[in-house]
């Protein structure tokens, strides 16, 4: 596969070690939110056959962390951005 | 008998003989030849044994697709098994020997299994070897793989190079027949770069195999002069002797490039091949099509090919399959085999043509409506058995027969990413489908287009249309012959056996039974058969079985549907996909600083993931490990012993909000941390388990040092980067790995610091450079760093310098502070004086155990956030029964300890139900006397004092042992603060 890097333009996916759902951005506050809400954060993800958001890291490359939409059923990459900035598009600051 | 069948014509240099043997018989052969066509213009038919029955079979085909000649090639290091004779190119001197027989290929004698040929039907290993389930590994198995091998290896090393390269194009032709060669043309006259590919020695596909005439040449003479056109311009690459194997995503390829094989040795510096990542948004299909036998009884003797294959060989290498030769046909094509023989003088006896009416072929037997029923002769074809429309059959002596049961698109490479391909009714083959791979089209022969015309014309327009060309370059003459073709799958007649895939041996008989058992669905069919499951993966075969179980089941063909291609389209020699990641460079050693110290000194190495570190330094007359070891460890807390801790990881993290950041990251508190002092720190995963330790030194106002443990050092970094920009993405905070930048020793026993004294450039008396102090220094005046941390409960201390320097600061160490007998210690006395001490390592940092079980519950903060500290205090890891770290002493002081051995009470049976925890670490303790050990004990804290076992049925151990504190060693720690 070929991602896109938003910097650095096209790179062979060998280049990046991948995590997984990009739902682990949204980790809650441990100091209001219970355990519940980290069970659910740290276990739970959807599986879907078709358009997924997962973090992969650019390990041989510039250490980006982004977040690639990728339709899992055939490989599409739809976008890259950096996680870096999808984090703070949903109010993550510091 | 030196090439008695060779004929008049075909694309070899007569001029150039190459010798070459089979069974160590010596043969002639020329230039352009493959081992087949060398074999058959010798009036060598036998070739190889099947896999199941070791029937006697000679070569099906004349290309990659053939499932009978396979051949070992070479001898010692360079033995190749179930090398294809077909596309092996002739070169002098070449070594060939059939394979899967004994004691020859002539008289074979698990020819046997044959005769037995019942009980071997679909299904019989599955059905028969069942009970006793022990006797499958031990008896069944060994057998049944020494009777249905394939070729052998010499277990001799490889002494050849295969390699791995990268090439990009604008246009990724595979295929260099007619379709591909016009396409090339197209894009290269246009500018393009362009990579042409083809499997074969020679560009042309079946241009070099008919005597079509391209605009007014001959085929084969405009695929030269073309070739020649695209040699002649820079933005082509033309790769023959080149497999494109697989079409991945976004437009990258995979080949192989066989760059040597056609030599007896690779050139000086060349590898043997070459496996390459081709990158091309856009690529053509122009892989040509595979004639398709018919299934009758008996017809697999040596001597029965595909009708294309026998006037390949006559067309392209000169060679008459036989003296006497017949066609069995179902479609237009294998006419054409007929009219080439007889224009090439051989003695066409008859064609048996499956379709009723018709035209007949002028100055030849054509018999329409006729079958072929059955033939005989067991090493070779002696006759065919013919029943006529009228019902009447008649026995025909012929020693060769073509057979076409018409053509299947090579569709494989547009189906590697799931596009199913369709049927197509007119030419009786699946043809590429909707939903291939992006950017990749097919023409000519790939696509259905069976002419030369069509070829051409598809490969010009795939080429114009891929590219967005305006212009386009002419289009040549050529014939546009229309398909004509009745389906015929198998001869229905007697009760004999009649092969869909030879390779695997898979027959009519088979088919049914799998219907009959209800494997219906193609997959199951495969599956319950092996149909299309061997080396050539049912390119000739698999069409046949699926249509006949379509016939069985009443469905149509594309009801029945197809089975899924998939990479590689032919098979790949493991050497390529290894490349140069083979033996040490597969997982190349990362050396300490001290290394080359350590080699002089004779010690011993141990792997610790990449890195290859100290595991002990004997002295003279040390005959044991453990008299080199204890002697480091005594030697060390007596007066002081120096390691090598530069595998550490190491992470520089700067910026405002660093200290914010540690608390974090780390379950403890870092931000309050004063300038100059280092703290241990303990990282928690999301889900409460320890992930990592180490110590972290504050080195300025918004500078601080992480350690990592060796193991995670990549991971623990890698996981601060997704902290820093997936969760706070504000905080300024900025990492970068040291690991390799710094060597780190440790300093440790009671003369440390006087040992250090004498090689740093500042004051680091007690009061200067206090316990858990840390702080940047020279030595010599090279920048350095200084960390008073303890890992061995030892007065002690981190020295770190640029890693050039490493080796020259612990000869200077040494020779400096000669006085105090300094040794140095590796990884197996590190262990030691750890555990004497308590620390976790390894054995307790398992990736499964809590803060809480390793007695450190109380550095994880509830007063901050940070990774893992909610779930860490989740229902289930708290309980007061849970593992806890302890530690373990034998009651005797000469009882033996063994990491992974249970803890039971006195007098309980060692089942599960009584377990209680495990030893995680042993070693044995100079300092105490006897073997000592960490363990997770299950209550453990509450424990101490206790007597119980430490059973091991493995090694045979049930010691009685004291559960004690993990602190053998200066509990207080009065020692490290001295």
């Amino acid at each position: 596969m070929i991602i896109h890097h938003p910097i650095l333009g096209p790179r062979d996916a060998q280049e990046f070690v991948y995590l997984g759902d990009a739902s682990l951005i949204d980790r809650p506050d441990g100091m209001t939110a219970g355990v519940e809400a980290f069970h659910d954060y740290t276990y739970n993800r959807d599986n879907p056959a078709g358009l997924h958001r997962e973090l992969w890291y650019h390990e041989q490359g510039d250490r980006s962390w982004l977040v690639v939409t990728r339709n899992t059923v055939t490989h599409e990459i739809l976008r890259v951005e950096l996680a870096r900035d999808v984090a703070r598009a949903k109010g993550r600051s510091k | 008998m030196s090439q008695s069948h060779r004929i008049e014509g075909g694309q070899i240099d007569r001029a150039k003989t190459v010798r070459f043997t089979f069974d160590g018989l010596p043969y002639q052969g020329f230039t352009g030849d493959t081992l087949a066509s060398a074999l058959l213009a010798n009036g060598v038919r036998l070739m190889g044994r099947s896999f199941k029955y070791h029937r006697p079979r000679g070569v099906l085909s004349a290309g990659s697709e053939e499932p009978n000649a396979l051949v070992e090639l070479r001898s010692g290091g360079r033995q190749e098994p179930n090398t294809r004779a077909t596309v092996v190119e002739l070169f002098e001197g070449l070594e060939a020997n059939s394979q899967n027989r004994w004691p020859s290929l002539r008289f074979d004698a698990m020819g046997i299994n044959d005769t037995l040929s019942t009980f071997f039907a679909a299904g019989f290993y599955y059905k028969t070897f069942m009970w006793p389930k022990s006797f499958w590994e031990k008896l069944y198995e060994p057998i049944i793989r020494r009777a249905a091998g394939l070729g052998s290896v010499s277990r001799e090393e490889d002494p050849d190079e295969y390699d791995k390269g990268f090439l990009h194009c604008d246009l990724l032709v595979i295929g260099a027949g007619p379709a591909g060669l016009m396409a090339a043309l197209t894009a290269g006259r246009a500018g393009k770069r362009v990579i042409l590919a083809d499997e074969d020695f020679a560009f042309g596909g079946r241009l070099n195999a008919e005597t079509f005439a391209v605009g007014q040449s001959s085929g084969a003479d405009w695929a030269a002069a073309t070739v020649a056109e695209l040699a002649s311009m820079p933005n082509v690459r033309l790769m023959a002797r080149t497999t494109v194997l697989g079409a991945f995503d976004h437009g990258i390829y995979s080949a192989v490039e066989r760059v040597s094989d056609h030599l007896a040795v690779p050139l000086a510096g060349k590898p043997r091949q070459v496996l390459w990542r081709i990158y091309s948004q856009r690529a053509i299909l122009c892989g040509g099509a595979t004639e398709r036998p018919i299934a009758f009884e008996n017809n697999d003797r040596p001597g029965i090919m595909l009708a294309g294959s026998l006037r390949a060989y006559a067309n392209r290498w000169g060679v008459k399959a036989g003296e006497r030769v017949a066609v069995f046909t179902n479609n237009d094509g294998g006419l054409r085999t007929a009219t080439d023989l007889q224009a090439r003088g051989v003695d066409v006896v008859a064609v048996i043509d499956s379709r009723e009416g018709g035209e007949l072929l002028p100055g030849i037997r054509h018999l329409r409506g006729a079958e072929v029923i059955d033939t005989s002769g067991r090493l070779g074809l002696k006759s065919v058995t013919v029943r006529q429309a009228n019902g009447r059959t008649e026995e025909v002596r012929v020693d060769a027969l073509g057979v076409s049961g018409g053509w299947n698109p090579n569709v494989n490479i547009h189906s590697h990413q799931r596009a199913r391909p369709v049927w197509d009714a007119s030419i009786a083959a699946f043809v590429p489908g909707a939903d291939g791979p992006a950017g990749l089209t097919v023409a000519g022969a790939a696509a259905g287009v069976f002419s030369t015309h069509g070829a051409l014309r598809t490969g010009l327009d795939a080429a114009v249309s891929a590219l967005g060309l305006t212009g386009a370059a002419e289009l040549p003459e050529a014939e546009d012959a229309p398909v004509r073709i009745t389906p015929l799958w198998h001869v229905a007649h007697g009760k004999g056996r009649a092969w869909i895939d030879q390779q695997n041996d898979v027959t009519v008989k088979d088919i049914k039974l799998a219907q009959q058992e209800n494997f219906t669905s193609v997959e199951h069919m495969k599956r319950y058969t092996t149909l299309g499951m061997a080396t050539d993966q049912g390119k000739t075969g698999n069409v046949i079985g699926l249509a006949i179980m379509a016939e069985l089941t009443g469905r149509s063909i594309p009801e029945t549907g197809t089975t899924m291609y998939r990479p590689p389209y032919t098979p790949v020699a493991m050497g390529a996909l290894a490349g140069r990641s083979r033996g040490r460079e597969f997982k190349p050693f990362r050396l300490t600083p001290s290394h080359h110290w350590a080699v002089e000194q004779g010690a011993t190495f141990v792997e610790v993931g990449n890195w290859l570190r100290t595991q002990w330094v004997p002295k003279a007359g040390e005959t044991e490990w453990r008299q080199s070891v204890d002697r480091e460890v005594l030697a060390t807390r007596k007066s002081v012993g120096i390691c090598d801790v530069t595998t550490l990881g190491k992470i520089d993290i700067q910026g405002t909000d660093a200290g914010a950041f540690l608390d974090r990251v780390y379950a403890n508190t870092f931000s309050t941390l004063a300038v100059g002092k280092c703290r241990y720190g303990l990282m928690l995963r999301e889900d409460g388990i320890v992930f990592d330790d180490g110590t972290t030194a504050r080195m300025g106002e918004h500078e601080y040092v992480m350690t990592t443990t060796t193991a995670n050092a990549v991971t623990v970094f890698r996981h601060l980067e997704f902290c820093r920009q997936c969760l706070w993405p504000d905080m300024d905070v900025q990492l970068i790995s040291t690991t390799e930048a710094w060597a780190q020793f440790s300093v440790a026993g009671p003369n440390a610091r006087r040992l250090l004294e004498k090689v740093v450039d500042q004051n680091i008396s007690d009061a200067a450079f206090p316990y858990m102090g840390a702080g940047n220094i020279t030595v010599g005046g090279l920048r350095a760093r200084l960390f008073r941390i303890s890992f061995s409960g030892e007065l002690a201390y981190e020295i770190a310098v640029p890693t050039r320097y490493g080796d020259a600061l612990l000869r200077e160490m040494l020779a400096k502070g000669a006085e105090f007998e300094p040794i140095v210690y590796g990884t197996e006395a590190l262990g030691v004086m750890r555990i004497e001490k308590g620390h976790v390592a390894g054995g307790e940092l398992n990736g499964q155990s809590t803060a809480l079980n390793m007695g450190l519950g109380k550095m994880v903060s509830k007063k901050k956030d940070s990774i893992g500290m909610v779930l860490s205090h989740r229902e289930g890891l708290v309980g007061e029964n849970g593992y806890r770290l302890v530690g373990v002493k034998p009651v005797d002081p000469k009882g033996k300890l063994v990491a992974g051995s249970h803890f039971l009470e006195t007098g309980a049976a060692p089942v599960m139900e009584n377990d209680g925890g495990w030893l995680t670490s042993k070693v044995y303790s100079p300092h105490i006397g006897s073997d000592i050990a960490l363990g997770y004990l299950k209550g453990g804290d509450r424990k101490i004092g206790q007597r119980m076992r430490a059973v091991n049925l493995l090694s045979g151990l049930d010691t009685e042992v004291e559960i004690v504190s993990p602190h053998f060693f200066d509990p207080e720690g009065e020692r490290l603060r001295g």
